[in-house]
């Protein structure tokens, strides 16, 4: 009686269709060979170990430190002091009729949380390696959650930029409406660089040195020093192809208004950040099935 | 076929030796595609690099079995016998490399107490997080939390953060939410041998609990007693293999003994690496191989159906008077019987050097089902020409044809035949 009621209660949870036994979903066990399904379906049902370990990075970034999260505003914050320095004062580079902190700072926040993004999912799975090897779940949860986690820090270090927008008395337009979109666009092309990372990364530990060294080229493939009209002719079509350039200009018109809307560039940026999902997706997907043997 | 829960079919799995893939540098990785096509032109597949069985052992070999719903199977065996990979394919941690399971219904796997424990949290975050690590949902852990936190007896550092536990403490608490966890389909793997005695012994009420609850458990340990007591039915894996299923005395037995025997998984037939040419002229006779004669193809022998032992050996010099004779032994080393083969024929009077062989039969098998260890010998005289201790494991199993009649696994060692009247007075 009790155990029909269990598997009455699996069924409406988990709601797979079993085919040999009337009550219980039936898993298959055997080698797979060359393309393999998503499983987004199961990756619902892993929702909530998302949310967990989601909430763990969170939570234990800033432990046993003395100013906790507000290290996620000071990064940024002295990174734009050094920009403005060097960059603004010295190498007199223009920022668009803002002051150059704002304009600087405007571009770190969604750049910084695209760098941390990259960076942790790339060592997610490496780090998460005692779970891979105990544990089933899809594994695409730890990337994803690596890639997750650091939207909190940007949602901290933006309350400076408000902070700072009303110290230059600087008001956004409507078209701040725009911004989550911007966003979205940051997190998707982070999440597809970080899925092939990481799976790279369990194979080949040559990504570990990479990471830092391919952040320090993007960060100046990226105009977040420089307004990108600095550049013309074939230099554009070259910074056209990083999404972040699209995610940085975006920022800068939604919030201070600055430049132009990037429309021409727009699609061809999320083209190739679903370009590079679909492939990480691929790539981890194949890969997947090694992880707990190798890494 | 509605009660089948776990369905394993020649399940293979292959590793590379050392049991870890080598990390590849992508260096290495650039530099055998730069070197690809040269290779062909050598005509030598990539493929036949791979297949080098030197290379790669194999930690699962056609392993087989069906479980039902309810049962709880014990999992014995040495250290590398390819449990923990077993429990790995089942929980869907590792793919295999050939063959086919099912498993119907949810299943979770219990491979180390404490998965994904942070040491930074507090007692209470990480049971959320290891509960839903598990596969547990939230809704689930909040109407479970108090029971878990009782369980765990440690209730005053629940808020403490869990780098300060004492070791002991830790794994009350790892286990505690794993002792919650309520799937239909339970895979353990030796984490009973952890906290102190008092601890383990609440953990194997809970487990057995569990098994009353009527869940299917895969258990994997040494602990024999725990096997003993939670067990309904056992797997003896040996190298990759299955070498034993069935009621778990049997297995146990069948694993203490090869701990002597050093050898497991043998069929019925031994062929003995000696020398075939006499290297001193002390030796006379020498057996060169047995075989135990089972319609099976095993060692396995059913209690009152005839063993059959064939004898071939080899005799350098003529030999007067020769006995031939077997020993039985039982798993806790109680010697059962001495069988020779005086007892029917007498004494060989004579024999020519050449090749032979002789045959034992005892009509009917007096043992019990278990496991026993056989040794033999020739002798001439009360000169002893050849001894092979402990050399081959004897299985005996019930019969089909007592199973009626006897409804458990007898106890004592012999089945011994008596007859019965009953009158009323």
């Amino acid at each position: 009686m009790n155990a029909m009621k269990v598997h009455e209660n699996l069924m409406a949870e988990v709601g797979i269709a079993s085919q040999s036994n009337a009550d219980l979903p039936v898993f298959v066990i055997q080698p797979s060979h060359g393309w393999v399904s998503l499983r987004l379906r199961e990756l619902w049902e892993y929702r909530e170990l998302l949310y967990f370990l989601t909430w763990r990075d969170i939570k234990v970034r800033y432990k046993q430190t003395v100013i906790g999260a507000a290290w996620a505003i000071i990064q940024p914050f002295f990174t734009m002091v050094v920009f403005t320095l060097f960059f603004g004062r010295l190498a007199k580079i223009p920022s668009e009729g803002v002051p150059y902190p704002i304009f600087s700072y405007t571009a770190l926040l969604p750049w910084t949380f695209f760098a941390q993004a990259m960076n942790q999912s790339s060592n997610s799975l490496v780090g998460s390696a005692n779970l891979l090897t105990k544990i089933y779940f899809p594994r695409l949860v730890i990337p994803l959650s690596a890639t997750i986690a650091p939207l909190v820090d940007f949602a901290i270090a933006f309350t400076l930029l408000v902070g700072m927008m009303f110290f230059y008395q600087i008001y956004p337009t409507s078209a701040v409406i725009w911004l989550p979109a911007f966003l979205l666009l940051a997190f998707t092309a982070s999440l597809g660089v970080g899925l092939w990372l990481s799976a790279m990364n369990v194979q080949y530990r040559d990504v570990r040195y990479t990471v830092p060294f391919l952040t320090q080229l993007w960060l100046f493939a990226t105009p977040v020093i420089y307004p990108s009209s600095m550049l013309h002719g074939p230099w554009r079509i070259i910074l056209g192809l990083n999404p972040m350039t699209v995610v940085v200009e975006g920022f800068r018109w939604a919030l201070l208004g600055v430049g132009d809307a990037p429309e021409g560039m727009i699609w061809a940026s999320v083209g190739i950040s679903l370009l590079l999902v679909v492939t990480g997706l691929i790539y981890f997907n194949r890969m997947e099935k090694t992880f707990a043997d190798v890494v | 076929m509605t009660d089948i829960a776990i369905r394993v079919d020649n399940l293979r799995k292959r590793y590379r030796i050392g049991q870890r893939e080598p990390y590849k540098a992508l260096r290495d990785v650039l530099t055998s595609a730069m070197c690809a096509p040269f290779r062909r032109l050598r005509r030598i597949p990539k493929s036949e690099f791979r297949n080098a069985n030197s290379e790669y052992i194999w930690a699962l070999k056609d392993v087989s079995f069906e479980v039902k719903q309810g049962e709880v199977i014990g999992i014995i065996g040495r250290n590398g016998a390819g449990k923990t990979t077993l429990l790995k394919i089942l929980s869907r941690i590792t793919e295999p490399t050939e063959g086919y399971a099912e498993i119907h219904g949810r299943a979770s796997s219990l491979l180390e107490v404490g998965t994904g424990f942070h040491p930074e949290l507090t007692g209470r975050e990480n049971i959320y997080l290891n509960g839903a690590i598990l596969g547990m949902r939230k809704a689930e852990i909040d109407k479970k939390f108090d029971e878990i936190v009782a369980f765990t007896e440690i209730e005053k550092f629940i808020d403490t953060p869990v780098k300060y536990y004492s070791s002991g403490m830790y794994v009350r608490l790892a286990f505690s939410v794993a002792a919650h966890l309520e799937p239909e389909i339970l895979l353990v793997d030796e984490v009973l041998a952890v906290g102190d005695a008092a601890f383990q012994k609440k953990c194997l009420g809970k487990m057995g609990g569990v098994a009353k609850e009527g869940r299917t458990v895969l258990f994997v340990s040494h602990n024999m007693a725990a096997v003993r007591s939670l067990c309904s039915r056992a797997f003896l894996l040996d190298s990759g293999k299955v070498c034993q299923s069935g009621p778990v005395e049997i297995c146990i037995d069948r694993y203490l003994i090869a701990a002597d025997t050093n050898a497991l998984c043998e069929l019925n037939t031994l062929t003995l690496p000696r020398p075939t040419v006499v290297v001193d002229d002390k030796a006379t006779l020498r057996i060169t191989r047995v075989k135990l004669d089972t319609p099976n193809g095993h060692n396995i022998v059913k209690t009152g159906e005839p063993i059959v032992l064939i004898i071939s050996f080899k005799v350098f010099q003529p030999l007067h008077n020769v006995v031939f004779g077997f020993t039985v032994e039982s798993s806790d080393n109680v010697r059962l019987c001495d069988c020779r083969s005086s007892d029917s024929c007498g004494p060989i009077s004579y024999m020519q050097p050449g090749d032979y062989s002789i045959r034992a039969v005892v009509q009917s098998n007096p043992l019990n089902p278990g496991t026993y260890r056989l040794s033999l010998g020739a002798r001439s005289e009360s000169k002893g020409l050849d001894y092979l201790p402990d050399l081959m494991i004897l299985l005996v199993e019930t019969s089909e044809r007592f199973e009626s009649l006897w409804l458990e696994n007898p106890s004592g060692l012999f089945r011994v035949f008596s007859d019965w009247t009953l009158q009323s007075n």
